[in-house]
């Protein structure tokens, strides 16, 4: 391989538009580690599922399958954390919080059924997208009621979907279709009154009346709002689907229909969380910050 | 009589090309029509108004016209892919870039294939072929077989390249990977292949020298190995013949099985195999020193040709792929290690006797950092293709470095080296235009892939590891989103790696082209044929 070497080897003699071939031998650690390659996979072969049969193929002295290896893994932490899971799917949700050492587990859990369901929409710090109809959960502004069993009701369900029969429900009338150009931006002026917001206020006093004629029966003759029927209280500084002019009118004249899938395995086909992970979850929501 | 057969036969094809336009049941569809009609009755009008003119003596010599067009198209095709590159890489660390107006044509999605597709077969490819059609008829003593049949694989290959890109933009893809092209598109690809086997095969078949060099061996096994993966992988059917959609022959496990073990060969054939070829010719000519071994070079061609093929499996490890297929995928991927590796020994160890020439020579420098990034990824490959290693490595950053530090290291700066070698000859020109701009080129190119392959190595790995990473109940610890937040700033990294690397292939662009403007060597430059 050095250059000495070189000045005693013969080329081949050929040449190719001047190219010429020395006859250096094989270097021997690149065949030597060539050869121990090839009686490693002899070896690894005989050891591992590795040649093709008629049917089927060897199986390998070690009896190894990645397929059961991976049953094995998620069988040992089911069997694991089967106990703590059954307490965890029997347990009273309200009074979840007097046992310390179910309710951790329960957000730990809760956590790992939130990043792998729940993030798409809510996002993976569950503060939602603003203004985009994908509500923040990490605040005390509740759409549908924030107690433990509300969040569990609305996880099981989900909202205004066809799975379930007990879904959330409610439908906001598209106004443009019942009110005149004029009388929309009026009411846009009295929401943003009620919100704190900069407003015109001539607009804003018809705006307080058609309020309580059209949008009082669900937000309220304050326009707080009614978890009951998740009218979203329109006097605080949150907004679902944006505060500002435009966004309101567009809100007010084609409505808004949030839709939130109905996670319980019940109506998913075998697809989705179990009674233990549903609780889990409601646990962990709860428990960022503005659980009631 | 025979420009009379040809003015018929393109006028029909033009004919037909614009009725399957009128009649196209999709976009790509319709739109490709319209490009072969046009090509069809431009071919026509040419043809036509050439009829009756007295026919140019044959020309002899080496056929180095068509070269000098591929060396051009590759120049120009690698600018492209690698801005598509770039501009994909700022896409992943800013999405706006998907701008709203561009959906469904600019968007991540359409333009990731673009860019392989534009570096993999449009830079590369081209250099393929010119290159060999330089090697096969120095190196055999003779011109190219066939007359204009190489100018037809040249304007046929790039005519494909068209087909396929602007396919992937208007949404005509069968969704296979290095493979999208629907099939009507890979019916041309394989005409244009069968008739690039034929000009190699015939030049060979009729040199001059007694015996076939070695770089002749690399790029017939290319040839005929890319032609059999390519039609056995693309095996569809077309739901229309007046549309582009078609349902693939394999399906399930199989169809994925058959699309990686044309994937791992494109990268084993394509990438390898022929650029192997490229690098034994080059090389050696560069360095002016003989070939350091022989006998390395027949026993690491046939191994590498034997072994690559079983080795697809190893990109389907822990999937419904059977364990004992996955085995040996990976089995002979490591056994790969060592053939590949011959390469490497056979291009450095040319350069013994001419280290020398490292320090004055930019070009040869661009050579030896190449093979030495081959080294490196045929290290690598193997290494990766072990389950263990693959569990974390894949479908993560890694793969995209490992490929990127192969086709960016290796690929491309092998091309660079062959482009700064051919462009002086075949146009006659006494040196390069400045040989600094080379080492420019060098410098920001080798920088470029360092911060390429490093960022996607770091990366690769922390995604790797954050997905796997359970707590102590066995809970997920981490969010899909928060693996691909926390990729940020190494996206960002990439992308400026990317940066460096297109701005030393544009200045090899000007370089290149201040050199053909310059003025002729006074003696030819190029030895005659013998």
């Amino acid at each position: 391989m050095s250059t000495e070497k070189n000045k005693d080897i013969e080329t081949t003699g050929h040449s190719w538009d001047g190219i010429e071939e020395y006859n250096n031998p094989l270097p021997k650690w690149w065949l030597w580690t060539f050869y121990l390659t090839i009686v490693w996979g002899l070896i690894y072969t005989i050891a591992y599922p590795a040649w093709p049969l008629i049917r089927g193929a060897t199986p390998g002295l070690l009896g190894f399958s990645t397929r059961e290896d991976v049953a094995a893994d998620i069988a040992a932490v089911n069997e694991r954390n089967a106990a703590i899971m059954e307490r965890l799917a029997d347990v009273e949700l309200a009074s979840l919080a007097d046992d310390a050492e179910l309710q951790g587990f329960a957000r730990n859990a809760g956590a790992a059924v939130f990043r792998s369901n729940c993030v798409q929409c809510h996002g993976a710090g569950a503060a939602g997208v603003q203004a985009s109809g994908y509500p923040n959960l990490l605040d005390d502004d509740w759409l549908w009621g924030g107690t433990i069993d509300d969040i569990a009701f609305t996880v099981t369900n989900g909202i205004r979907n066809e799975q379930s029969p007990d879904a959330r429900y409610s439908e906001m009338p598209a106004f443009g279709e019942l009110l005149e150009g004029d009388e929309i931006k009026a009411l846009v002026a009295h929401v943003r009154a009620i919100s704190g917001q900069e407003y015109d206020a001539a607009l804003a006093a018809t705006g307080a009346e058609l309020f309580i004629d059209n949008c009082a029966a669900c937000h309220g003759d304050e326009g707080k709002g009614d978890q009951g029927v998740g009218a979203p209280n329109l006097t605080d500084a949150i907004w679902l689907y944006g505060g500002d002019e435009a966004r309101l009118a567009e809100t007010i004249t084609y409505a808004r229909f949030g839709v939130m899938p109905a996670w319980s395995e019940e109506y998913r086909h075998g697809q989705g969380l179990d009674r233990a992970e549903i609780n889990a979850v409601a646990a962990y929501v709860h428990g960022l910050g503005g659980g009631q | 009589m025979l420009d009379y057969v040809k003015l018929a036969a393109l006028g029909l094809v033009a004919l037909l090309a614009a009725i399957a336009a009128n009649l196209a049941r999709d976009l790509p569809y319709m739109v490709h029509a319209i490009i072969i009609m046009l090509v069809a009755a431009g071919l026509f009008v040419v043809t036509l108004r050439r009829i009756g003119e007295p026919k140019p003596e044959a020309p002899t010599g080496y056929m180095d016209d068509v070269i000098r067009a591929g060396v051009i198209a590759t120049a120009l095709w690698g600018v492209v892919g690698f801005l598509a590159g770039v501009f994909i890489a700022f896409q992943l660390a800013f999405p706006v870039l998907n701008f709203e107006w561009a959906q469904g044509y600019m968007n991540f999605g359409r333009l990731r294939p673009l860019h392989t597709s534009a570096v993999i077969f449009a830079f590369g490819g081209n250099a393929l072929i010119c290159t060999s059609f330089y090697i096969v008829q120095r190196t055999s003593a003779v011109r190219l077989w066939g007359g204009n049949l190489a100018w037809f694989v040249f304007w046929g290959y790039n005519l494909f390249i068209v087909l396929a890109a602007t396919g992937y933009v208007l949404g005509g893809t069968q969704g296979k990977e290095y493979a999208e092209p629907e099939w009507y598109v890979d019916l041309w690809l394989t005409i244009v292949w069968v008739a690039y086997l034929l000009v190699f095969l015939g030049t060979i078949l009729t040199r001059k020298e007694k015996h076939i060099y070695v770089a002749n061996w690399f790029l017939l096994s290319f040839i005929v190995t890319v032609a059999m993966l390519h039609v056995v992988n693309n095996l569809s059917l077309p739901v229309s013949l007046l549309g582009s959609k078609s349902v693939q022959l394999f399906a399930g496990v199989q169809d994925a099985m058959t699309q990686w073990w044309y994937g791992h060969n494109a990268v084993g054939f394509f990438l390898t195999a022929g650029f192997l070829g490229m690098m034994y010719y080059f090389v050696p000519k560069q360095a002016e020193r003989p070939v350091f071994s022989y006998k390395l070079s027949i026993v690491h061609f046939w191994a590498l040709i034997f072994l690559y093929i079983w080795a697809g499996p190893h990109h389907l490890h822990y999937t419904a792929l059977p364990d004992w297929a996955s085995t040996l995928g990976m089995v002979f991927s490591v056994i790969l290690w060592m053939p590949s590796w011959g390469g490497m020994i056979n291009g450095l160890m040319t350069l013994s006797g001419a280290w020398d020439k490292l320090r004055t020579d930019p070009i040869i420098r661009m050579m030896v950092i190449s093979i030495g990034f081959y080294g490196m990824s045929t290290f690598e490959g193997p290494m990766m293709s072990i389950r263990a290693v693959n569990s974390l490595s894949h479908y993560t950053d890694w793969t995209i470095g490992h490929v990127h530090s192969g086709a960016l290291g290796w690929n491309g700066m092998i091309t660079f080296g062959a482009l700064y070698f051919l462009t002086p000859r075949l146009w006659n020109r006494e040196r390069l235009y400045s040989l600094d701009m080379v080492n420019w080129h060098f410098w920001l190119a080798t920088i470029g892939i360092v911060l390429y392959a490093a960022s996607m190595w770091v990366s690769g790995i922390m995604e790797g590891l954050m997905w796997r990473e359970v707590d102590a109940n066995g809970f997920l610890v981490n969010a899909f989103a928060d693996t691909v937040a926390a990729k940020y700033p190494m996206y960002v990294v990439r992308a400026l790696g990317g940066v460096l690397y297109l701005s030393g292939a544009i200045i090899m662009c000007y370089n290149l082209w201040m050199t053909v403007r310059g003025e002729p060597a006074k003696a030819p430059v190029m030895a005659p044929a013998e």
